[in-house]
């Protein structure tokens, strides 16, 4: 095996050895799908939720939930440390270019989120009945850009961080907001429409409305998928740029 | 002897300030060359801009013909490092960090192999935060080492040994070395240097103020011998002062030291004979490399 995929592999491992991690990629947004389905009337169409069922809605949320755990909280922590520990710098006098090291990291996480995004999916449909994204190209199309949003605002964040500490203080900034924003604490159907309107240009809100969308088969607004892409572009560039292999 | 290493005139400055400051040298084919200097004097500096891990701001360097800074990634399919301060992922294990190293080099050794002649085979599974320092240390030398590197640099080999590692250490370098591999080592350790190197440079404020095999530098540090012994008989010292080659006598409690070069022990054992002045714990230190290395730099080692 080469050295990309050896480092893969053994990213792999060191991912499912985070039992914490694993509970809040795996087991939580499905948790969230299974836990709200519950509720009698959630599998009925919500007025409150512009007539999209609860368990869907929920399961729509469940996904967002699974990008930005990984984007806030996965990547600026563990990328920062592998800076910080000289990890990056050890790579650095290999033959493998320690950006090999970021892309196996990136290419694991994106695998993580995939596997939970249909494991949530598979539960949804299965033990509650919610049918399966009805719009598939557009969710898929959703998926991908918020992924790419929020990812690489998590690399943005490693990037200028100095410190692992200081990397977990600002995505801890960046994680509630976006959060309360995208309407993950409770639905922006019923927030006021300027804060609504804040919520959309938010990556996470972006994301959320356009998975949900295409989930019940409405086109997502191509504004959301643009406000994705410009983050993830403006985010990338960022990064590159202030992107730092060792420790200050 | 073919030169593998070529520097001349490698100065890195930062923020101004030359850190290495127009140094030259050569290592040989299979030779173990030691960089040794107090804190701060920019071994590490010096050692990193031939890695190619930092760029130099002037000078030239070669090293197995090739320059770090145009050709970084075939230099380092060829050589072999060990860093300071560098750590692993806490839970990846011994056998797996060995295996994904080795890897990454077009014609890397048997692995398992590297790892048993370094005493980690018992350690195979063992996840990185669970080794002692000592452990990890081995560790960091298999990786320098698994790439079957021709040159390797390891910058503070010995670094948190216990005495009984870092002999068995020492032997495996020497083992490295027989197997044709050009060793270059970055030390504070005398002893070390001293037992390993076939050529040391001192550096000190970012300059070579010495070059010379170990023994060499004694030698032109010019270093004297001392003699100490406790007389059982009342001694008139201003008498071995006379003797030729003795520049010192000093008396602490009961026991006498004498200080001089040259033949100067004989002449005072051969005095005390003929005065009939019987002498025990009789221990005559020869020149070291201590001493040589305080008088060539003017300071004595921080460590």
């Amino acid at each position: 095996m080469n050295g990309f995929g050896k480092l893969t592999l053994v990213e792999t491992r060191l991912f499912l050895r985070e039992k914490i991690a694993l509970l809040g990629v795996f087991a939580l947004p499905v948790g969230l799908v299974v836990g709200f389905g519950q509720i009698p009337d959630f599998a009925h169409a919500q007025k409150s939720l512009n007539g999209q069922s609860g368990t869907e809605y929920i399961a729509a949320l469940g996904i967002a939930v699974v990008l930005i755990s990984i984007g806030l909280q996965g990547i600026p922590m563990v990328i920062a440390q592998y800076r910080e520990r000289g990890i990056l710098r050890r790579l650095g006098v290999t033959p493998v270019r320690p950006l090999t090291v970021l892309i196996a990291k990136l290419a694991v996480w994106a695998g993580a989120a995939v596997v939970s995004a249909a494991f949530v999916v598979a539960v949804t449909r299965l033990a509650f009945g919610v049918p399966t994204p009805v719009d598939v190209g557009w969710f898929l199309v959703s998926f991908v850009l918020g992924m790419a949003a929020l990812f690489s605002l998590g690399m943005l964040v490693s990037a200028v961080a100095p410190t692992s500490r200081s990397a977990m203080a600002i995505a801890m900034g960046l994680f509630f907001p976006n959060m309360f924003l995208a309407g993950i604490y409770f639905p922006t159907d019923g927030m006021s429409p300027s804060l609504q309107r804040i919520g959309q240009f938010s990556p996470l809100g972006a994301a959320f409305h356009a998975i949900r969308d295409s989930w019940r088969g409405v086109d997502p607004r191509l504004e959301w998928l643009g406000i994705m892409a410009a983050w993830a572009a403006l985010a990338t560039m960022l990064a590159v740029r202030y992107f730092r292999w060792e420790k200050a | 002897m073919t030169a593998v290493i070529e520097v001349s005139g490698l100065t890195k400055r930062y923020a101004g300030h030359a850190v290495v400051d127009g140094i030259s040298f050569g290592v040989e084919h299979g030779e173990i060359f030691g960089i040794l200097g107090p804190n701060g004097a920019g071994k590490t500096t010096a050692v990193e801009c031939l890695e190619g891990l930092r760029q130099r701001d002037h000078g030239k360097v070669q090293v197995l013909g090739l320059d770090p800074r145009t050709a970084r990634h075939q230099l380092h399919q060829r050589i072999g490092v060990q860093l300071q301060d560098t750590q692993l992922p806490d839970k990846l294990r011994v056998g797996e960090a060995l295996d994904m190293y080795a890897s990454f080099y077009p014609h890397p050794a048997d692995w398992r192999e590297v790892l048993d002649r370094w005493g980690l085979t018992s350690k195979v599974k063992a996840p990185f935060a669970k080794l002692s320092g000592g452990q990890k240390q081995r560790l960091f030398i298999a990786l320098a080492l698994v790439g079957n590197p021709e040159v390797v640099f390891l910058d503070e080999l010995t670094a948190g040994l216990d005495p009984g590692a870092r002999r068995a250490t020492w032997d495996l370098i020497k083992q490295v070395r027989s197997s044709g591999v050009t060793v270059v080592l970055v030390s504070h350790f005398m002893d070390e240097v001293e037992e390993l190197c076939d050529r040391v440079a001192i550096l000190e404020q970012g300059r070579i103020v010495a070059l010379n095999t170990p023994a060499g530098l004694v030698d032109q540090a010019g270093g004297k011998y001392r003699m100490r012994f406790r007389p059982t008989a009342p001694l008139d010292e201003l008498s071995l002062l006379l003797l030729p080659g003795v520049t010192d006598v000093a008396r602490s409690g009961t026991q006498v030291t004498v200080t001089g070069s040259g033949d100067f022990a004989s002449a005072v054992t051969a005095e005390l004979a003929r005065r009939q002045v019987i002498v025990a714990d009789l221990r005559i230190e020869g020149r070291s490399l201590d001493n040589a290395y305080v008088t060539l730099t003017g300071r004595g080692m921080e460590i």
